[in-house]
């Protein structure tokens, strides 16, 4: 369990403090995946640095497993930064070492580990991100989602409990993105391990974490399950992440939607409401005409969504409404 | 052959050789041994580096910018006093090393410096995020992450040898440039001149083909 107690930071830039983080309280709970969001600037990679202490606080109370971080000494840290991996958007894997010597790294610094203990741990995290064959290879012959494969395998050398993933698909194509993604969603499952990503991409977050917070000008301005956020989100910057995500701008949405006549709603589906025949009961009950304007069905995590924008014309609005709105749907009237 | 030089001693001429060898060798090892400590001292007491250290850093590069400053010809002779404590001679090839360590430690304390500078930060916070010491940062990670960088140095580094090796001639080092001078210069025996000339590019030649490869066969790209 990772706290965060009026935690705040600020870098000293010619002799001025700089704030990158306000006062920040935040719990990431044993085992969840806890995804933190925003703008480039925003002090994300500040709260993740936090975490192992690469960065310091300048203020605020950090605890670990109930242990106040920033009271350790010296070796009290290195034990502490061995329970906690890490993964790097550029993967910083020592290019003068072999695939297999990177990530025996971990377990030769920390000193406690047998040549023949070293030996079996990397070819089974190997076998687990799917690189046997890559052992004897240096890093530059590898592709993109294999470096990050090797940095994922590295990070669990120790069995660390905690996984910090700094912006660790944002180097990455698409298709790599959602292997490595899924990747550490099973490693989550597997060994229950708890991970906390930060990156800048929505769509990063709605497959693998369980929370959300979106971060704006070091300020954590909402927090809450990745379904409740990602399809109600109440803060500017927030909206704009999920707009983003979907390709679409608000703005432009409702000005397209000008000239279609009728009333406009936002339906939000989520789990198994997404499958149920809804839409086409209440317009059969109601005698109302609908047309979809926008719509996307997806997965949050494992959990179905769907958010459809539609019209409705003719026929008995109010009772459709009322119908809407007393099934497990959440309902926006748009105009 | 003998026609074209007359003046050349083959005898005299295949021990300058050995000469030369022997001071650039000797001279590099010691350098080494002492550059590299240096050099990953300037990296850490740097700027924004592991081991902050301004007044530090800062003295230390004035001293090593002062002895970069001289001229190798005077520090030959400045050195002499100093050289004859240590190796009890100022002449031959033992005369010739302490000038040539203490002339090339500073140039090559620099390129291992640089060597560091240009390794990814992010090697650095990776090796910290896994606990490591600062010692075991310098030795596991950024020394083998340079080691292109530094053994290119290393290269630079022998062939200035190799020509302030030539140099130390004039306090009577031996070695090629000793007998270029002698001979080649104030006898005014042109052929001599020309094959320690010659002699003198193969080695430098020979030297940058060497450090190259091997700066390839690390670079592991």
């Amino acid at each position: 369990m990772i706290e965060f107690k009026n935690i705040h930071k600020s870098y000293q830039v010619a002799g001025k403090a700089i704030p990158a983080l306000h006062d920040t309280n935040l719990t990431v709970e044993q085992g969840e995946v806890f995804g933190v969001i925003g703008h480039s600037g925003a002090g994300k990679s500040t709260l993740l640095r936090l975490i192992n202490l690469l960065e310091r606080p300048s203020g605020g109370q950090l605890l670990v497993d109930g242990e106040d971080i920033t009271r350790l000494d010296s070796a009290g840290l290195r034990v502490l930064r061995r329970k906690i991996g890490m993964i790097f958007q550029h993967f910083n894997l020592l290019s003068s070492k072999t695939v297999a010597d990177n990530v025996a790294l971990p377990m030769k610094l920390a000193g406690i580990y047998s040549k023949a203990e070293i030996k079996a741990r990397v070819a089974e995290l190997l076998e687990r991100v799917g690189l046997s064959d890559q052992a004897r290879k240096y890093p530059a012959q590898l592709s993109g989602g294999q470096k990050q494969r090797v940095g994922i395998a590295r990070a669990l050398a120790c069995r660390p409990k905690i996984l910090l993933c700094d912006e660790a698909t944002s180097a990455l194509d698409p298709q790599t993105t959602q292997s490595v993604l899924q990747l550490l969603g099973d490693i989550n499952q597997e060994l229950g391990l708890t991970i906390v990503m930060i990156t800048h991409e929505m769509d990063a977050i709605r497959r693998v974490c369980d929370r959300v917070a979106v971060l704006d000008s070091g300020r954590i301005v909402e927090m809450g399950p990745v379904a409740e956020v990602f399809l109600h989100p109440q803060h500017p910057t927030s909206r704009r992440f999920v707009f983003e995500s979907e390709n679409q701008d608000e703005q432009e949405l409702h000005e397209d939607f000008r000239h279609v006549p009728g009333h406009i709603l936002r339906l939000t589906f989520h789990g198994e409401a997404t499958y149920t025949p809804l839409l086409g009961t209440v317009a059969r009950e109601t005698g109302v005409d609908y047309s979809i304007l926008a719509g996307r069905i997806d997965r949050i995590k494992d959990v179905p969504y769907g958010q459809l924008t539609i019209a409705l014309i003719g026929g008995n609005y109010e009772e459709a409404l009322k119908r809407f709105n007393a099934a497990d749907v959440h309902v926006e009237v748009v105009r | 052959m003998n026609e074209l030089f007359t003046n050349v001693d083959w005898a005299d001429i295949w021990q300058a050789t050995l000469d030369t060898f022997y001071m650039v060798g000797g001279s590099l090892v010691f350098t080494i041994l002492l550059g590299l400590p240096l050099g990953v001292l300037l990296f850490l007491t740097g700027k924004r580096q592991l081991l902050e250290q301004a007044a530090f850093y800062n003295l230390l590069s004035f001293v090593v910018n002062v002895l970069r400053s001289v001229p190798f010809i005077i520090l030959l002779i400045v050195m002499i006093p100093v050289t004859v404590l240590i190796t009890g001679t100022s002449l031959g090839v033992a005369g010739a090393i302490p000038p040539l360590v203490v002339g090339a430690t500073p140039f090559f304390a620099r390129l291992v410096e640089t060597a560091l500078r240009e390794v990814d930060r992010g090697i650095i916070e990776a090796a910290q995020s896994m606990g490591a010491t600062t010692r075991q940062i310098v030795i596991s990670a950024l020394l083998p992450e340079a080691l292109p960088g530094i053994i290119a140095g290393i290269t630079v580094t022998a062939i200035t040898l190799v020509s302030y090796a030539a140099m130390s001639g004039v306090i009577g080092g031996g070695g090629l440039g000793d007998l270029a001078i002698r001979y080649g210069y104030q006898r005014f025996q042109t052929d001599v001149m020309i094959v320690t000339v010659v002699l003198l590019l193969i080695i430098v030649q020979v030297l940058q083909m060497v450090g190259d490869k091997l700066v390839i066969h690390f670079s592991r790209r």
